[in-house]
């Protein structure tokens, strides 16, 4: 190697390791949600659904997510995998999944039980933020959306808060050079190939990646891997809802169909009803 | 420091709040937080690598080694082995857990588990460091598989009367002799096999274990048995004739051969009644969809009182095996005198009351349970021949009346 005594020597240097290869920290945020097994039901009050004492797990999508920032680490294109949590006490379980998954460290942003019920994803999309410019990370990759709200906000309000490009639906994610990655998505119609430079926010979707098992030994090393718990009001979030529930109700009961006795009945039928023109 | 141990599991026993849609019978009740994670770990293994294929393993008697490897990358290989030489480094309790769930997925397959599980203590517990050195990491990945073999075709319950013998000579045991019901044999690589020193004591103190390697000279099998469950792990006789093995290969010392068996069979005997839980609580699980979709007289099987009855009874068989199997294992762990007694009761207990479970359930399907369209029948024969190996029931009720009278009483007059 040779050594040039020049200003730009740290430019210059460090545009040639971009070349060669991108050295990221990734932070992955994980949800706690109620398990995709479960059968869901409705609190009988309407406020929501029932959570207690049922089966809760990593949201699928953001395992999907964690997935892909483990491989690129194993790849060497990663340094280091950071999970972040935002939610109630219990969060802490799907941490420590994310790290019996590979996850090096992992955030917990707290609030209470009651507080995380109400949460939105700017709320979560923020917390990301103020971790994100404590910590210096170079992406932030989350599930498309996680299976209790389905929302889909929380990657690009934080792309939008950080003003940093993204890469939304990622079913294929690639070394794209100079500092950038190549992303494939899955859009109507085919698939579209977008190149985005670092920092960057990525979200998973379905068919990136299979994600791994947590093993015996790996759940056992996680254990000892560092957990730092941080309250939302320390990083200055305001809490309060931008938005009311004003009901969840069940989807309605399907209506017994009847019989009708030839082609003609069905067709007349089908008019009445206006499904058919008349 | 003994007494330390039973405070802290008190202090961890936590009890979840009764949830308003999981039931009394949920495999998580009573664990801490640590043994739910592994347990659900062991759970999606189950539901997503073994359930969707137990049914074409039994029909096709295939052992599935591609998820047998999985399962050693999961680390189901080595348990409650050292992490040293690749073990998981966890309890029998936690082990007790993980088969239960395994055998939801497949109990043949899960039972097969558990016995190169047993073997692989046995090296962990009583091998050279240079044995285990050489073998127990690919034992742990199952790379390659493991067998246990004390019985033989003349010597069944009374397992000190075997004749299958070791002559030693310079650095090698020449063995003679069979073996017989051998699970996994002619697919495993290494046999745990108790063998009596030709110039030994006859009886149990005449005994030790050598680990002999697939491939040996004079070293060959039988053909395949047909059994009624089981399927998807192949059983064998072994024969010995002229068999050399090297004596470095011999597992503890003289006269151990015995002690080793018997101490792994305190363990097997549990891992076995952990899979007898899990047929059980497929079937009951089974056997509550049904009784709720299939109707009869006009109304669903679950409104008729005796069906009703009927699985409060097979419910409460579930969870007072489940309650016992998991006391034995943390008997195992704590290293209690009332082991042996209380693992005999736990799968005396547990392996006679969930094939009763299993059975029920199975009567609740009326015709549908006896075909092989539905998978109760499979966890029925599978589970039938718990209550004869790993010492037969009937021998368990020796091993707990032998601790009865031949010990003190609580209350002497």
């Amino acid at each position: 190697m040779f050594v040039f005594l020049s200003p730009s020597l740290s430019l210059f240097s460090s545009f040639f390791l971009c070349l060669i290869n991108i050295k990221m920290r990734i932070l992955v945020g994980v949800k706690r949600v109620v398990d995709y097994a479960v059968k869901i039901r409705v609190k009988p009050d309407k406020t929501g659904v029932i959570t207690e004492g049922v089966q809760h797990s990593m949201n699928p999508f953001d395992e999907i997510a964690l997935e892909e920032a483990v491989k690129l680490k194993e790849k060497k294109l990663a340094t280091e995998v950071v999970a972040f949590s935002f939610g109630g006490p219990k969060s802490a379980e799907v941490l420590r999944t994310a790290l019996a998954k590979g996850a090096d460290k992992a955030i917990h942003v707290t609030v209470s039980d009651a507080e995380a019920a109400k949460a939105e994803p700017l709320h979560v999309a923020q917390a990301l933020q103020k971790i994100v410019e404590q910590e210096k990370f170079d992406a932030v990759f989350v599930g498309k959306q996680a299976i209790d709200d389905d929302a889909s906000q929380t990657a690009p309000l934080l792309a939008g808060l950080l003003d940093w490009p993204q890469a939304l639906y990622a079913s294929k994610v690639e070394d794209g050079g100079a500092g950038s990655l190549k992303v494939t998505r899955e859009i109507d119609g085919g698939l579209d190939t977008i190149k985005v430079k670092l920092p960057a926010v990525l979200s998973a979707d379905l068919r990136l990646n299979e994600p791994r098992y947590a093993t015996l030994p790996n759940i056992m090393k996680a254990k000892k891997k560092p957990l730092k718990a941080i309250a939302a009001k320390e990083l200055g979030i305001d809490l309060t809802p931008q938005t009311s529930v004003l009901e969840v109700a069940e989807p309605a009961q399907r209506k017994a169909g009847g019989f009708v006795a030839d082609v003609s009945e069905l067709i007349a039928k089908l008019k009445e009803k206006g499904l058919v023109k008349a | 420091m003994k007494l330390r141990i039973p405070i802290r599991q008190i202090l961890n026993y936590s009890i979840p709040k009764r949830s308003n849609h999981s039931y009394c019978l949920r495999p998580s009740i009573g664990l801490d937080s640590d043994l739910i994670e592994i347990q659900n770990v062991a759970h999606d293994f189950a539901k997503r690598e073994m359930y969707p294929n137990m049914a074409k393993w039994d029909e096709k008697q295939e052992l599935p080694l591609d998820v047998l490897r999985k399962a050693g990358e999961m680390g189901f290989g080595a348990i409650y082995c050292s992490s040293e030489f690749g073990g998981s480094d966890l309890s029998r309790l936690h082990a007790s857990v993980i088969f239960e769930q395994l055998s939801m997925g497949c109990v043949s397959t899960a039972a097969y588990i558990s016995i190169h599980n047993m073997c692989a203590w046995m090296l962990d517990t009583y091998g050279s460091d240079n044995l285990k050195a050489k073998h127990a990491e690919k034992i742990a990945s199952f790379e390659e598989l493991c067998s246990y073999c004390l019985t033989e075709p003349d010597a069944g319950s009374d397992a000190a009367s075997i004749r299958t013998t070791a002559r030693k000579q310079g650095d090698y045991y020449v063995v003679n002799g069979s073996k017989a019901f051998i699970s996994g044999a002619g697919t495993s690589k290494k046999y745990f096999v108790m063998v009596r020193k030709d110039d030994g004591q006859p009886g149990a103190k005449g005994i030790f274990c050598l680990l002999i390697e697939d491939g040996m000279e004079g070293f060959s099998f039988a053909k395949k048995e047909n059994k009624l469950g089981w399927n998807s792990q192949p059983t064998r006789i072994l024969s010995f004739e002229d068999c050399k093995v090297p004596i470095t290969n011999q597992i503890g010392e003289n006269g151990y051969g015995f002690n080793i068996a018997m101490a792994g069979l305190n363990g097997g005997r549990v891992n076995i009644a952990s899979c007898s839980l899990g047929a059980a609580q497929k079937s009951m699980d089974l056997a509550i969809e049904h009784l709720k979709i299939r109707k009869q007289f006009g109304k669903t099987l679950s409104n008729f009182q005796y069906n009703q009855f009927k699985l409060a009874e097979l419910a409460t068989k579930l969870h007072t095996s489940r309650l016992i199997v998991r006391d034995a294992a943390k008997h195992l762990d704590l290293g209690t005198e009332e082991k042996v007694a209380m693992c005999a009761m736990a799968k005396l207990h547990a392996t006679d009351n969930c094939f009763e479970v299993v059975n029920g359930a199975l009567q609740m399907f009326g015709g549908y349970g006896f075909l092989k369209d539905y998978p109760i029948q499979q966890y029925l024969r599978d589970i039938r021949v718990h209550q004869i190996l790993e010492g037969t029931n009937e021998m368990m009720r020796l091993l707990i009346s032998r601790d009865l009278l031949t010990n003190e009483i609580f209350w002497p007059n």
